[in-house]
């Protein structure tokens, strides 16, 4: 058993290297394109569903009136109806000038890698919150929000790597939530169903695309 | 000459007061081009660096020099790519999974539970419950409140039952330090 878990520790030493995708990997660490987190939820209004992306994780809130979207940095929510994996309906999101203008959902020119603004999709924007003021925007049936929000996730992450480190055999309890009093940027959509499938399942995930 | 002057001033005024309501227009009109208005510039060809279905799969499950493989790779194109990796580093995690007909509570041994981990999307339903897992409904979408890590370390280390393991199954910490809002933006105001 000790042996089993030792084994394990080991192998796992990347494990839970922080949280949900925060800092997930060399290439976009700590980055404006880095992904820390993506939800997708049925809205208040059941007629609705709600996609959030977030990005540059563990922001102090000292350090948050400072942090900034990046204009060579497209968010994009990739929406699969049929159930191959490959992202029938996108809405893309991309600040300029203090506002984040939003595309979509419309079907992408290419799908896979390489993507261009959907300038003819539906156009959306809102002015970029600030930490204080809060601002959100209704435009053709959908809500838009983009700014600082608190860190939505957590986990008790120090006590994790003690149990990588060796340092302890297990969590505490309680734990303690290594994300408490940290912020994120947040991109938060609403959209009516009937624009992303209508009914069933569909496959969601949220990618970041750098100017080229 | 004068007046001419002072005309073209209060002209300059009358335009830079109505850009400055254009700015400040809460219900942007798209410009629809060659009129000079500033539409920003949405040129370009943009490249992917990062992406994410389900959390912490690339961060626990992708070795680490393949991590930006991962977020680089289609998620459908992902299985056969990463499905291997995904098992091999399970059965390292957690070696129960190496036995034969080890399961999870989900019912799924080693094979089929990275298969299902190994193209990360987040799958999401339109027809009512959106959760991570509620102990009814499974993989429907992922919400704020989800304690999704307790969830995935139960999927990894607390067998077939979520009775194995239970120091490293459950980090403790199952509730966000803030409170969701009910309404839009639904995320809690920052610090």
């Amino acid at each position: 058993m000790k042996i089993y878990l030792g084994i394990g520790i080991i192998a796992i030493a990347g494990f839970l290297l922080v949280a949900a995708d925060h800092i997930d990997a060399p290439a976009v660490s700590g980055g404006t394109s880095d992904i820390t987190d993506f939800y997708a939820f049925q809205a208040e209004d059941t007629d609705n569903v709600v996609f959030v992306a977030n990005l540059q994780g563990l922001l102090a809130p000292g350090a948050t009136e400072n942090a900034a979207f990046d204009e060579n940095v497209l968010i994009e929510f990739n929406i699969d109806t049929d159930q191959d994996n490959v992202e029938d309906l996108v809405i893309q999101a991309i600040p300029r000038d203090g506002k984040m203008y939003f595309f979509g959902p419309a079907a992408p020119n290419s799908t896979g890698l390489n993507s261009i603004i959907l300038t003819s999709a539906t156009q959306s924007s809102v002015d970029i919150s600030t930490r204080m003021t809060p601002v959100t925007e209704d435009n053709a049936g959908m809500k838009f929000f983009a700014g600082p929000r608190d860190d939505p996730f957590f986990m008790d992450f120090a006590q994790y790597s003690d149990i990588i480190a060796g340092n302890a055999s297990g969590f505490d309890n309680p734990g303690s939530d290594t994300f408490a009093g940290s912020n994120v940027l947040s991109v938060v959509v609403e959209v009516p169903k009937s624009m992303v499938g209508g009914s069933g399942t569909v496959n969601t995930w949220v990618e970041s695309k750098r100017k080229q | 000459m004068k007046i001419l002057n002072i005309k073209n001033t209060l002209t300059l005024i009358a335009i830079a007061a109505l850009c400055f309501n254009c700015s400040n227009d809460d219900d942007f009109t798209p410009n629809t081009g060659g009129d000079g208005n500033n539409e920003p510039d949405f040129s370009g060809v943009y490249i992917q660096q990062d992406q994410m279905g389900r959390p912490a799969v690339n961060t626990v499950f992708v070795s680490s020099d393949s991590k930006n493989m991962f977020n680089t790779t289609i998620p459908s194109e992902q299985n056969a790519d990463f499905q291997n990796m995904f098992q091999t580093n399970l059965e390292a995690l957690s070696p129960a999974f190496a036995n034969p007909g080890d399961m999870n509570a989900l019912g799924q041994d080693a094979a089929a539970f990275t298969t299902l981990l190994a193209t990360d999307v987040l799958n999401l339903s339109l027809d009512g419950t959106t959760t991570f897992y509620d102990g009814t409904n499974v993989l429907t979408g992922r919400a704020l409140a989800d304690d999704v890590i307790t969830v995935e370390l139960l999927l990894i280390f607390g067998g077939e039952d979520f009775s194995e393991n239970p120091t490293l199954s459950n980090d403790n910490v199952d509730a966000n330090d803030k409170p969701f809002l009910t309404s839009f933006p639904y995320l809690a105001a920052p610090w």
